[in-house]
């Protein structure tokens, strides 16, 4: 497949910032790797724009001390990542670098480290037959790596029908040693490891085909499993202002989720966070499996002190990774924390080639380039009847919390889940900050999920999560009124109103990240919640005067908080909740 | 920096704008150093054989025919131990009238800490302010802003924050400070006798505005001296961050670049990121405080400057003029440490999480109280307790002239509680009430 061309080289011939200009010999691809030849290292780029014999490419390192006439040498490939097992729990720079393997406290330019261990063994199970017709991400045999089953695939770029020459038998083998030869319809052979490169912006489509997402994906938050749903294989964005909330949402959705691989993209935001999941993750159990965190998980880092250019292809670089386990037929939940960084880092460059800019100086085709990468995730039937899929979450960064702005916009466009975090909100400790008004979760409409939701929790689910936002609506009515007219300028009944929609926040959407039990809700507790909480709604409750209200009701609030701080069904739990009967008797 | 002698000198200047100017060279490297008649300039931008240079002393009076020389490094410090106890401007150039600092020569603005190599931050850093300590709790490898009006006393609590912080060097980096609030600082670390734990890089406003740029990255790279190669714990002052990104607009407006929101260069973010971000806690005990002052006009935190701030920084301190008790408090709703709990309730009293929340949010109830008041609704007995609740907490602990213990401040606090509420309204956890309920 690959043929003999002789490699294009370059000049510099320009400089601006990690904006370099090329005078080149031969031809070159846009997207195309090269690497700047700098005192004895080699400086990666990406090429970006040609104009002739001149060639603009983005340098993935600082570009201090370069200068014009330095040689480039091109590559003939785009940015690939290296995909096969003893990914996970790996901790990578955008560009698929082990930041575990680079030596010395500091980045070091043109320090790039191998993405997968080539000394480690592997025991090998074939799932393939000699004579076996297969074709790209056919499943060829298995390894397990940490819990999970990974599959070694026929190499994506394999293209057409194959069959199976030969396959190594049971064993231990490590990831570039041949496990299959395969023959193509002329009859020429091909080799396979356990690993294969891939292009990361280019989506891997090998599945069979990509139906509407429907099973609902259990992320423990309750403010989104209970009101505004994700599925898996769907999309979400948690837009907000700085500090409303993003990073721990998307943490506590990282640690809680029922996935089985979690790939988190941290693009352009503080190193400090990513210490912290370099911190617990190691630690924390995942509930599922009993293991630790970290073995399903994999980590892309490009904090926001890193290479710029390298910012953008993070999230193409967790995307892939994220494909390469759908593939195997795995539920993978990627996460990117900011997608703004991104966006922003695509600005800095269109900027500095004086393009026409768009809105707030992006570039102009932002939104398609946003709606390109999340058309990415989704649930999948692969080849062999096997499903897989991609749940993504990206956090969004307004600029001044206005989500008026085109990250934002073009991201809404994209996502099927809203999840605007309210600056208000999170002001007044109301976490996670949430606004249950203003988001949304398209996927509640969808007929598919619906049943789902109908046979897996309950006959009436969806009614009740409807009838929840509407006291949440009526709360927000009447609270306007109660301003506007004073507490004994409106009917109780106001106040009534009000209070229903406050026990719903504080009780069912408020949730502390940080608490051993609160943090996490499983389905069944969030459905007994929910009905007890629309049942205490559902109560005219009598009251002689509107001051009687407010001290009963955090009463109520309070009793249901400490169920919440209590292990589910435990003794305390069980205590506070005919607590909680006694103090409904006194006014029904 | 003096010149050497087989260094090629160019005399042909081709344009000039107020922050850079172009000629024509070869062999230069990009970010490299140069001097135009005597001011220094660093490469930014080479185009062919064309290179424009911005001088940071700005390019009044320079001729096209200046002399042009290269330096053949980009902007370095000269770090050792002798740097301690003295005063540079932006170049890193002795202000003290001292000699030159001798040591080894390293490049400023230097690479990134590889994300692994930092270990989660966990030392308190007491400060005796409530406003900080209590509620807003910062931490060794923090960043962290104040947000503050111009009139606003911020230069003052930073240097009180400095000196009672446990910090074995504090590095002042000032932007724009003006003569007296260079001689406030100086005076303040003279008279705690702190002389020689200080070091200090100084642009008052007297020197040329584009010198600013130089300033953080100067008083970083001495910080990581001392914290990478001596395992101290370092505490690094910024003041003020706005003038600095002022610095940063000029120079990309004059290099004809698409100004972002509120005329600030596209890169904002990642120029304050690579700023920020240098603050770090080492496994080894090592560790970069970055304490910084970003002053705002007009209260407008979505402007672009503080707006990248806070997206940048783990956390950001307000500061506000408190009219009923004629003080200036730390905001306790604005206000946020970020980092606050990796030690609350660890490294102090288990009580202190919900103590902090509990009395805050009885300060937003008075808060709410007073809007009733001064719409002219009637107020419950509630209402009137917490009004009088707020002024005592904001007197005794959110007021910046506080200086107690963590204790202490967790203790005035429960008698607060007591003194105007019932233990159903403080609603604190029941084995911490049963521990430290003041009242019967
Ligand atoms: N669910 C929660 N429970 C308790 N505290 C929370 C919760 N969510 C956020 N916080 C508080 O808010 C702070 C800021 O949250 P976070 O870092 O997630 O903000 P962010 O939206 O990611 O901000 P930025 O855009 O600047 O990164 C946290 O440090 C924590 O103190
Ligand atoms: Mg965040």
């Amino acid at each position: 497949m690959e043929r003999e061309v002789k490699q294009t080289k370059g000049k510099i011939a320009g400089i601006i910032a990690n904006l370099v200009t090329v005078e080149v010999d031969g031809p070159v691809s846009q997207n195309e790797i090269c690497y700047i030849k700098h005192a004895g290292i080699d400086l990666m780029a990406e090429v970006i724009k040609v104009f002739e014999k001149k060639v603009f490419i983005q340098v993935f390192e600082s570009t201090r001390g370069l200068k014009v006439g330095q040689d480039v040498e091109f590559t003939s490939a785009m940015l690939e990542v290296t995909l096969g097992p003893g990914i996970l729990s790996r901790n990578y720079d955008g560009l698929q670098h082990d930041l575990d393997r680079m030596e010395g406290v500091f980045l070091k330019r043109g320090d790039y480290t191998a993405a997968l261990d080539y000394e480690k063994i592997w025991d090998f199970i074939p799932l393939a037959k000699v004579g076996d017709t297969v074709a790209a991400a056919d499943w060829l045999g298995e390894v397990t790596e940490n819990v999970i089953p990974h599959k070694i695939m026929v190499p994506f770029k394999f293209a057409g029908k194959y069959s199976v020459k030969k396959i190594a038998a049971a064993g231990e083998y490590t990831v570039n040693e041949e496990i299959a030869i395969l023959t193509d319809s002329k009859g020429l052979e091909y080799k396979v490891t356990m690993t294969q490169k891939w292009p990361v912006k280019i989506p891997i489509k090998t599945f069979a085909q990509k139906p509407r997402p429907f099973r609902l994906l259990e992320t423990g938050v309750r403010t989104i499993d209970t009101l505004n749903p994700i599925v898996e294989g769907g999309t979400g964005f948690v837009p907000g202002p700085f500090g409303s909330g993003k990073t721990v949402l998307q943490q506590a959705i990282s640690k809680q989720a029922e996935a089985d691989v979690v790939i988190m993209a941290a693009c352009g935001e503080r190193a400090n966070e990513v210490v912290e999941i370099f911190a617990e993750f190691p630690e924390i159990e995942d509930p599922r499996t009993g293991r630790k965190l970290m073995e399903r998980t994999t980590i892309i880092a490009n904090t926001s002190n890193m290479p710029v250019a390298a910012r953008e292809a993070s999230v193409y670089t967790a995307m892939t990774l994220a494909e390469y386990y759908r593939s195997m037929g795995l539920k993978v939940l990627l996460l990117a924390d900011s997608t703004s960084r991104w966006a922003q880092a695509l600005r800095e460059m269109s900027n500095r080639m004086e393009e026409l800019p768009g809105p707030d100086a992006f570039p102009m085709d932002l939104p398609a380039i946003i709606s390109n990468f999340y058309s990415r995730a989704g649930f999948v039937h692969l080849n062999n009847g096997k499903t897989g899929s991609i749940t993504f979450i990206g956090t969004v960064s307004p600029a001044g919390g206005n989500l008026k702005e085109p990250v934002t916009e073009s991201t809404k466009k994209a996502a099927r889940c809203f999840y605007a975090l309210s600056q208000q909100r999170a002001d007044s400790k109301r976490y996670p900050a949430i606004d249950p008004i203003d988001s949304y979760s398209k996927y509640l409409e969808y007929p598919e999920l619906q049943e789902y939701l109908k046979t897996n929790i309950s006959e009436d689910w969806i009614d009740q999560v409807l009838r929840a936002k509407n006291f949440l609506l009526r709360g927000k009515e009447a609270s306007e009124q109660i301003n506007i007219l004073g507490d004994d300028g409106v009917p109780i009944d106001y106040h009534l109103r009000f209070w229903r929609g406050e026990v719903i926040d504080f009780v069912v959407l408020q949730q502390d990240a940080f608490d051993d039990v609160d943090k996490r809700t499983p389905l069944d507790r969030q459905k007994f919640l929910l009905e007890t909480v629309l049942g205490i709604c559902n109560i005219d409750f009598s009251f002689e005067s509107f001051d009687e209200v407010n001290p009963y009701f955090k009463r109520i609030i309070n009793t249901l908080k400490q169920m919440n701080y209590s292990e589910y069904e435990s003794e305390k739990f069980n205590s506070f909740y005919s607590e909680l009967q006694t103090i409904i008797k006194e006014r029904k | 920096m003096e010149t050497k002698a087989f260094q090629k000198i160019y005399t042909k200047i081709i344009q000039i704008t107020k922050a850079t100017c172009s000629l024509r060279a070869s062999g230069v490297g990009y970010e490299e150093l140069a001097m135009v008649n005597g001011r220094l300039a660093q490469v930014v931008k080479i185009i062919g054989d064309v290179v424009t240079l911005q001088v940071f002393g700005g390019t009044e009076g320079i001729p096209t025919n200046a002399e042009v020389v290269f330096l053949g490094k980009p902007p370095v410090l000269k770090v050792s131990d002798d740097l301690a106890g003295r005063f540079f401007d932006a170049f890193g150039n002795p202000i003290d009238g001292g000699p030159e600092v001798e040591g080894e020569e390293r490049e400023i603005g230097g690479p990134s800490v590889n994300p692994v190599r930092r270990k989660q931050p966990s030392e308190l850093i007491a400060t005796g302010i409530a406003g900080i300590d209590m509620n807003n709790t910062l931490v060794t490898g923090q960043k962290i802003p104040f947000f503050a009006e111009p009139d606003q006393p911020f230069n003052q609590v930073m240097a009180m924050v400095a000196m009672r912080a446990k910090a074995d060097k504090i590095i002042l980096g000032g932007m724009g400070l003006t003569n007296d609030d260079y001689l406030f600082y100086k005076n303040v670390f003279e008279n705690a006798g702190a002389l020689e734990r200080i070091i200090s890089f100084v642009n008052t406003t007297e020197n040329p505005p584009v010198e600013r740029l130089l300033v953080p990255d100067m008083a970083l790279t001495a910080a990581e001296y001392f914290a990478v190669d001596k395992k101290q714990s370092v505490l690094v002052l910024l003041t003020d961050m706005t003038l600095y990104a002022d610095a940063l607009s000029i120079v990309s407006n004059r290099m004809d670049q698409i100004p972002s929101k509120d005329s600030m260069p596209g890169s904002l973010y990642s120029d304050l990121a690579k700023i920020y971000e240098k603050a770090v806690q080492f496994p080894d005990g090592g560790s970069i405080t970055i304490i910084a002052v970003t002053t705002l006009s007009g209260g407008d935190i979505t402007h672009a400057i503080p707006d990248n701030t806070g997206y940048i920084t783990e956390g950001q301190l307000f500061l506000r003029k408190d009219s009923d008790i004629g003080k200036v408090i730390v905001d306790p709703f604005r206000s946020l440490s970020r980092l606050k709990q990796l030690v609350i309730g660890k490294k102090t009293r288990k009580d202190h999480p919900q103590v902090m929340n509990t009395a805050i949010r009885l300060f937003a109830d008075a808060a709410q109280a007073k809007t009733k008041l001064e719409n002219g609704f009637d107020l419950t007995d509630y209402d009137e307790r917490t009004l009088k609740f707020g002024k005592e907490y904001s007197d005794k602990l959110l007021a910046i002239d506080v200086n107690i213990e963590i204790d202490e401040m967790l203790d005035t606090a429960w008698n607060l509680f007591a003194k105007y509420f019932s233990k159903a309204e403080v609603a604190i956890r029941s084995e911490f009430m049963d521990l430290y309920w003041k009242g019967e």
